[in-house]
């Protein structure tokens, strides 16, 4: 199944050749939209709900955690609506049976790969994972938990790092590199022994391109990025700086 | 609990506003619930939580019978339960031993918290050796009669794990300690012979 990824490198769009307008379905609903948005933003744009982790306002799209998958009539792929594209007379259903099952067991699979031991977390309350949990219904985990022995580096003097409640969503990556610039954050290994590096997998508080600006402590929909000094449950995030930021930025190309 | 003393009361007290519940003296006492409750590796935080029902509990009392657990004297537990609360993660040779000897004399088991749910606190030891969290805990943060104790602790599994790992669970309800509101909840669709449907009432964690 192929999607009109990007239209970078396309005939550039202008009077001659505008954005063509789709007309599709989501839900039974009828709706419309740019050819260039994903089913996520135009179901946001007509108040249709579809959960998201790794989806964030004002950073690129990723694909990674797969929590907003929807069922397109005719396919038999669920496709990721934050990285597909609107299609004329295509058929969405952003929660079947199907996907809801399906949702729920990439959330389960998310809490049994590392250790989110939400009692004892700082972001206790206020995290993104646990709130899914409970908006998904989700009672408890069908598989085994995999008690994975991951590392907390404390070695920033204002921040650290636990990737035990990590869930390799890439907002701190993204965020570090497009708003940032620093590009501090990466991503290293493969399923359950990846993790989220700085600079060549240094303790972060030796990484010479980070700014210290905690941007990746504020977008982490966990506690795994957290300041220092935070007890249980006192960890709260704050996102206000990131559709400015962005909107800057945005400025600063043209 | 004090459940025979309560009972007279309980009819007093609930907030009758809305439906005045019927006098149970006038009619024939519909069988009481036969409810055990235990924990297994967990902090004793879920029964508080129960406790922390308060009066609500008196409203309960009339229509259970609690057979067995830490808040009554019995010491096996008893055959034909109806519902029993299981709090604590299966952590030991004990409480392996423990929940499938209740498995077979309950109808409706419970995972009662976060702990029996996903293990929680106590499966924060599980990525380390038994021996290396025995001797954490006993010698290298004692300062005095440093010994790993031998004589009448059952032995740790390798792993602390959830109930349902172990034995089929009918009902999950999570939360560190859940709030008594969703006990209740849990408790009153079960006297009621209804599926509790907990959306929105706990969460993981506290």
């Amino acid at each position: 199944m192929t999607f009109p990824t990007d239209l970078r490198g396309k005939e550039p769009r202008g009077d001659k050749n505008p954005v063509r307008i789709l007309m599709f379905k989501i839900d039974d609903r009828d709706v419309s939209a740019r050819e260039d948005e994903t089913i996520l933003a135009v179901a946001r744009q007509n108040g249709i709900h579809i959960p998201t982790l790794c989806h964030l306002d004002g950073l690129s799209e990723r694909g990674a955690c797969r929590l907003c998958i929807v069922e397109v009539k005719g396919m038999a792929k669920l496709v990721p609506s934050c990285v597909s594209f609107a299609r004329q007379d295509m058929e969405v259903f952003t929660n079947s049976e199907r996907v809801a099952g399906y949702r729920r067991k990439i959330l389960e699979l998310l809490f049994s790969e590392r250790n989110h031991v939400c009692s004892v977390c700082v972001s206790n309350g206020h995290c993104e994972l646990q709130a899914l949990a409970t908006d998904l219904g989700m009672t408890h985990v069908h598989y085994d938990y995999l008690y994975p022995r991951h590392s907390v580096d404390a070695s920033h003097p204002r921040f650290s790092v636990d990737h035990n409640r990590c869930v390799l969503c890439q907002r701190c990556v993204r965020v570090c590199d497009e708003i940032e610039g620093a590009h501090t954050w990466d991503v290293m290994g493969r399923g359950v022994t990846a993790k989220v590096i700085t600079d060549l997998n240094q303790p972060w508080g030796l990484s010479e391109t980070c700014t210290g600006c905690g941007k990746c402590v504020h977008v982490c929909p966990t506690g795994a990025l957290s300041e220092k000094g935070k007890s249980v449950a006192e960890m709260t995030k704050r996102r206000q700086f990131l559709p400015y930021l962005q909107l800057m930025r945005r400025e600063g190309h043209k | 609990m004090t459940q025979t003393k309560t009972r007279k009361v309980s009819e007093k007290k609930p907030r009758a506003k809305e439906k005045a519940p019927p006098p149970i003296a006038a009619e024939a006492p519909p069988p009481r619930v036969r409810l055990a409750t235990t924990w297994l590796d967990g902090c004793s935080g879920c029964h508080m939580s129960l406790l922390d029902l308060d009066e609500r509990l008196l409203e309960l009392a009339p229509r259970i019978e609690l057979v067995y657990g830490p808040l009554v004297d019995g010491k096996q537990f008893p055959a034909g339960v109806d519902v029993t609360l299981v709090e604590g993660a299966v952590s030991s040779e004990k409480d392996r031993e423990e929940i499938l000897h209740i498995r077979e004399r309950t109808k409706i088991l419970v995972s009662f918290g976060d702990c029996a749910v996903t293990a929680n606190v106590p499966a924060m030891r599980n990525k380390f050796k038994v021996e290396d969290v025995l001797k954490r805990a006993y010698l290298e943060n004692s300062s005095y009669h440093s010994e790993i104790p031998t004589v009448g602790l059952p032995k740790l599994l390798k792993r602390a794990r959830p109930v349902h790992e172990f034995v089929a669970v009918d009902v999950f309800l999570p939360g560190c300690p859940p709030p008594p509101e969703a006990i209740l909840l849990v408790l009153g669709e079960l006297l009621e012979g209804r599926a509790p449907d907990l959306k929105g009432k706990t969460r993981f964690g506290a």
